[in-house]
């Protein structure tokens, strides 16, 4: 079998799509190198709707945690609490076993005349309910990090924009928030890339691969344990993962430097990786 | 090898065979009982004991591995800082190493690949006259005297083995996180302080261990106290390792039991992964507290929103 009808038949197994079977023995270096890639669509699934997602709720999480009024403040500072000071793994457990214990044929709300059932299934399948915890879990982290920026807004910006007669919004807007992610984008770059090697953990904790469609690191786990040499399908992976980190870095540096663009050289943040958040 | 599924299969054989005696008197026939001292029966029993022996598991797990991932660490950045170049390529790869591959890579790595190098080495020591190859299509096979640990060992050596290895994966693993703090805390010393030394006529070797080394601490401290919460955060992933810590034993107990069991109970694994959520939640809870009381003191009198708040609440 040439290498391309392997990459037709499992290039797309991850979602489904090709052969049904995964192979079962005599493995090929093609073999590996196409199912441990085909997982990775999985890993840029969840890292990208996660972080999507996720970057609006964590400027929120990041005003609310700012704000004078406790009623706003304290569940701020209690869902970012939750959700940085415990770990992932456990985090993923137990989203895995509230879903499950929610009624099988849906919950009925009940609006006046008509009833409306809400599915519950999809949640306990890994793309909703693992997407969902990896959106709290990076909107809680990013948050922090934005909070962290919103408070070391400089003094003299704000002055400035009053002076001008800014308030509000337009303030907001135009002063505090791109101050704010400026300041913020080299420690989000790392929660970025901390965020996708997370991704990594979505099919070792509770949610199964349905039908052995798993994540890269799922079919690299499988190959180890079939071939029983580690040597091979984990240095793919880390491979593939090298790729997506500096993926990651070339576009957030990017926007990095459109954040930066009305800094002088010198003044610019550079993005400097350093593994300070991890799950 | 010790694999995950052997580990839990003989730990299950090592409980059955050691019936524990009831913690209290009442709990002869637990299904006589009432809710509160049926609970209390239930929260006594022998594997509920593993279960919270598996607490101090981890803790032993966080204490041993913290020193020796540092010492990783320190031996990592000297070499990233070594003027020897292989030996400098060598550190900066490894301090590299954690940024672009998840960790749980590693922790699935490292323990099967020291597994099968440790048990490689053994083979070409113990028996040199084997003349089959190691790797025989999907199989990994060395003589019985090579392995590791071996078939006759007591159950004990088998699951301190396996400890062994996680250990050693947290240690590679925590070591490069660690290499990248103290290699950031060395470089940030500043360059005066190593001028002045040279200019003593000390050694290049007596700069790093008079002046280096004794400064670094203080800027080395955010980094290293972050490494402590990432590395409590990481401590469930012994799990997948194949130790019996506290996400086996919730697995374990919260499952559903049937009535052939002495304690029947529907699916409560929701409720012992929360407790075990607590748990964590309490480890980290006292981290935040020394944390924020640092970062208020660095923000003091700053020209920042930050210090401005705490400046105004002073007026």
């Amino acid at each position: 079998m040439s290498c391309w009808q392997t990459v037709q038949d499992y290039g797309l197994r991850s979602l489904g799509i090709g052969e049904r079977l995964l192979p079962k023995a005599d493995f090929t270096l093609c073999q590996q190198f196409t199912l441990i890639g085909s997982g990775m669509l999985w890993n840029i699934y969840f890292g990208v709707l996660a972080l999507g997602l996720g970057f609006f709720m964590a400027t929120a999480l990041a005003l609310g945690k700012a704000s004078p009024s406790p009623l706003i403040r304290k569940p701020s500072d209690w869902f970012i609490f939750l959700f940085r000071g415990s770990p992932l793994f456990i985090q993923f457990f137990l989203a895995y076993e509230a879903f499950v214990l929610l009624p099988r044929n849906g919950i009925d709300i009940p609006l006046g005349i008509v009833t409306l059932t809400a599915e519950t299934r999809w949640l306990t399948k890994a793309w909703a309910g693992a997407l969902i915890v990896l959106f709290l879990n990076t909107s809680a982290y990013a948050g922090e990090i934005f909070y962290g920026a919103l408070q070391s807004v400089p003094k003299g910006e704000l002055e400035a924009a009053d002076a001008y007669g800014m308030t509000g919004w337009s303030k907001f807007r135009r002063i505090t928030w791109p101050t704010m992610l400026r300041l913020a984008w080299p420690a989000y770059t790392n929660e970025a890339i901390f965020l996708f090697h997370a991704t990594a953990l979505v099919f070792f904790s509770g949610f199964p691969a349905w039908r052995q469609q798993g994540d890269a690191l799922y079919y690299a786990s499988y190959f180890a344990d079939k071939t029983f040499n580690p040597f091979i399908p984990y240095p793919i992976f880390a491979g593939y993962f090298v790729l997506l980190t500096l993926s990651v870095i070339v576009v957030f540096g990017a926007i990095n430097r459109r954040l930066n663009r009305h800094l002088a050289t010198e003044r610019r943040s550079r993005l400097r990786l350093r593994p300070q958040i991890i799950r | 090898m010790t694999s995950p599924d052997r580990n839990a299969i003989l730990a299950q054989l090592n409980f059955a065979r050691s019936v524990p005696r009831p913690v209290f008197d009442f709990c002869t026939d637990p299904s006589l009982l009432d809710d509160l001292p049926w609970l209390a029966c239930y929260l006594s029993t022998g594997k509920h004991m593993a279960f919270y022996g598996s607490f101090i598991t981890v803790l032993v797990l966080l204490a041993i591995t913290a020193p020796i991932a540092l010492a990783f660490g320190f031996g990592g950045a000297m070499a990233a800082r070594s003027s020897f170049a292989p030996l400098r390529w060598f550190g900066k790869a490894y301090t590299a190493m954690v940024r672009g591959v998840p960790d749980i890579a590693f922790f699935l790595f490292v323990p099967i690949a020291m597994d099968q190098g440790l048990e490689w080495l053994r083979h070409k020591v113990k028996c040199p006259d084997w003349d089959l190859p190691v790797r025989q299509g999907n199989d990994f096979v060395v003589c019985d005297a090579a392995k590791l640990p071996l078939s006759s060992s007591p159950q004990w050596v088998h699951e301190g083995y396996g400890f062994a290895l996680a250990v050693a994966a947290f240690a590679v693993v925590f070591g490069a996180f660690a290499a990248n703090v103290l290699y950031g805390a060395m470089q940030a010393v500043p360059r005066g302080q190593v001028e002045t030394g040279e200019a003593y006529g000390m050694t290049a070797r007596q700069t790093f261990w008079r002046i280096v080394v004794p400064q670094m601490w203080v800027f080395a401290l955010p980094g290293l106290s972050n490494l402590w919460l990432i590395l409590v955060k990481a401590t469930p992933l012994l799990f997948l390792l194949g130790v019996e810590d506290i996400v086996y034993w919730a697995r374990e107990l919260g499952g559903s039991k049937t009535s052939t069991f002495t304690y029947p109970h529907s699916d409560w694994r929701l409720y012992y992964f929360l407790a075990l959520l607590v748990f964590y939640l309490l480890l980290t809870q006292i981290s935040e507290k020394i944390f924020g009381r640092l970062s208020r003191r660095l923000s003091h009198g700053q020209a920042t929103l930050g210090g401005e708040a705490q400046r105004k609440a002073a007026v």
